[in-house]
């Protein structure tokens, strides 16, 4: 754990760079409890969703009245006229349990990260974009890049570009609470005392649809993520992020 | 070097031994404050017991929303049923005049009510949405009598803390704790959008608790009691559905 502790020896050698992780470890703990979590809930999620998978839009929705949309997916209820001749099995006890206990990790996990990242600096130091690389010329240097199937740079490996930090913030920032949000605003409990949680979304069927719209946006998000850290580099990446260091660090031990 | 382990090897033991303690003070008092649900144990209790308790921190008195006669959805949901028994059938047979819902346990006069009886308390309506745990719901005028009024005949002795109830359906039954038995929308309902409540809705009597999951409010109840532990009933999760791996507070 003590990153100091392991250099006495090599001491001049290429001391900036291997002196600092990659990836804080609060950030890299944070990162796999997420990851953990965020299968538990992207799982369970699924599994409720089997039990109706009909959307609505507006306060009330069931088989009797119209749906905004629905999944053309075989249902585990024999209620739900799927036109499919059979009926799965009820897995909605174990899925409601874990989504929620997944849930409560998450947003702890997400309390914990939120306060050392503003502590530490985290979002201003490697989250925020610079000034200069948010100029349309920058920009469209990076999104080049990105069209010709560039390899990142070395840099890269030490530092976000900046549209992996307009992704990240967007996803710490926009979807993770959107994502929360909903999911409390189909509480029962929990809008009869925050009412204007569910009425402001536009009702509980609402929320239940935009809970699926930015569940939707969050598993986009996480493939496209994994096949980025694939193009870069997948051993390294992933080393970087449970680690701590990304590349061969032999010159240093 | 191993002076600093030393150091280190005290510091962590102390850390540990103040979050034990930290820990354990945190479940006395969860437990002496009633924050902790009859179905906290096993690998999902801790989101249970998270659930519950903060839930009810926050949401002990507030209201379930109440919506206006035009948002009262065009057709109740009857949801899906196992067949009605044959003592249910002469029930309705004979016009629900011989239903009959006991109290009894931790109270002072154990009793016994007609559909006659309880309709002659002061009802109560409210206009709220029924929510099903699979993604689905309605909104629907229900007329009852509050749970709270039928308490205060019986008696609840101080010491009780729950209160199970059962239907006629042998398989289906929950319990609430007195914060939800007291609140002023939990009905036992015997009306729905202005009619008498249809069987397919759990007419004759149903009870009503708007801030949670459909499956508490239990369809067709005969009998309640009052207690002050969840242990004897069941397997001791506290109602039937943790038995089916459901979640018994069911406020989410």
């Amino acid at each position: 754990m003590e990153d100091s502790v392991s250099i006495p020896g090599a001491a001049s050698v290429t001391l900036s760079t291997t002196v600092a992780p990659r990836h804080s470890a609060l950030v890299r703990v944070t990162h796999w409890l997420t990851t953990l979590c965020f299968i538990a809930l992207l799982v369970t999620g699924i599994e409720i969703v089997i039990s109706h998978p009909r959307f609505y839009w507006g306060e009330t929705g069931n088989v009797l009245t119209e749906p905004l949309f629905k999944l053309h997916i075989p249902s585990s209820r024999a209620l739900v006229p799927t036109g499919y001749g059979y009926v799965l099995p009820d897995q909605n006890g174990w899925s409601r349990a874990l989504h929620f206990q997944a849930a409560w990790f998450l947003v702890l996990t997400g309390l914990l990260y939120l306060i050392s990242g503003l502590l530490t600096g985290h979002f201003r130091k490697n989250l925020l974009p610079r000034k200069p690389d948010l100029s349309w010329r920058a920009l469209s240097t990076v999104i080049a890049g990105y069209l010709r199937f560039k390899r990142p740079s070395e840099a890269e490996a030490w530092s976000y570009n900046v549209l992996q930090r307009l992704a990240y913030l967007f996803v710490i920032f926009v979807l993770f609470p959107l994502v929360i949000w909903t999911g409390l605003a189909m509480s029962l409990s929990f809008v009869s005392a925050f009412p204007a949680s569910v009425t402001l979304l536009g009702g509980q069927q609402s929320a239940r649809t935009l809970h699926f719209f930015v569940s939707v946006a969050l598993v986009s998000f996480l493939l496209v993520h994994i096949i980025m850290v694939w193009f870069a580099g997948f051993r390294s990446r992933m080393r970087a992020m449970i680690t701590g260091r990304p590349a061969t660090d032999k010159e240093s031990t | 070097m191993s002076d600093l382990s030393r150091r280190k090897l005290i510091t962590t033991g102390l850390a540990a031994a103040a979050g034990v303690t930290g820990l354990g003070v945190a479940a006395r008092l969860a437990q002496k404050y009633g924050l902790v649900p009859p179905d906290s144990g096993g690998i999902y209790g801790l989101g249970e017991t998270l659930t519950y308790a903060s839930q009810r921190l926050l949401t002990r008195h507030s209201l379930a929303r109440e919506f206006s006669r035009s948002q009262i959805s065009k057709r109740p949901v009857p949801n899906e049923m196992p067949p009605l028994s044959d003592a249910f059938k002469r029930l309705q047979a004979a016009g629900f005049a011989d239903w009959r819902l006991s109290i009894d346990g931790m109270v002072a006069h154990p009793g016994t009510f007609s559909l006659a009886q309880l309709k002659s308390y002061p009802s109560h309506n409210q206009i709220t949405q029924l929510a099903c745990e699979e993604g689905w719901s309605y909104i629907a005028e229900w007329t009852g009598v509050p749970l709270s009024h039928v308490l205060n005949l019986v008696g609840v002795q101080p010491q009780a803390k729950y209160i199970a109830y059962f239907s006629i359906d042998p398989d289906w039954w929950e319990s609430i704790d007195m914060a939800d038995a007291l609140h002023p929308q939990t009905f036992i309902a015997y009306g729905l959008n202005g009619d008498e409540l249809p069987v397919g809705n759990g007419g004759p009597l149903r009870l009503r608790l708007p801030r949670q999951l459909g499956y508490k409010s239990v369809k067709f109840i005969t009998h309640m009691t009052v207690t002050d532990s969840l242990k004897r009933f069941g397997k001791g999760l506290g109602s039937a559905a943790p038995e089916a791996g459901y979640s018994w507070y069911a406020g989410i």
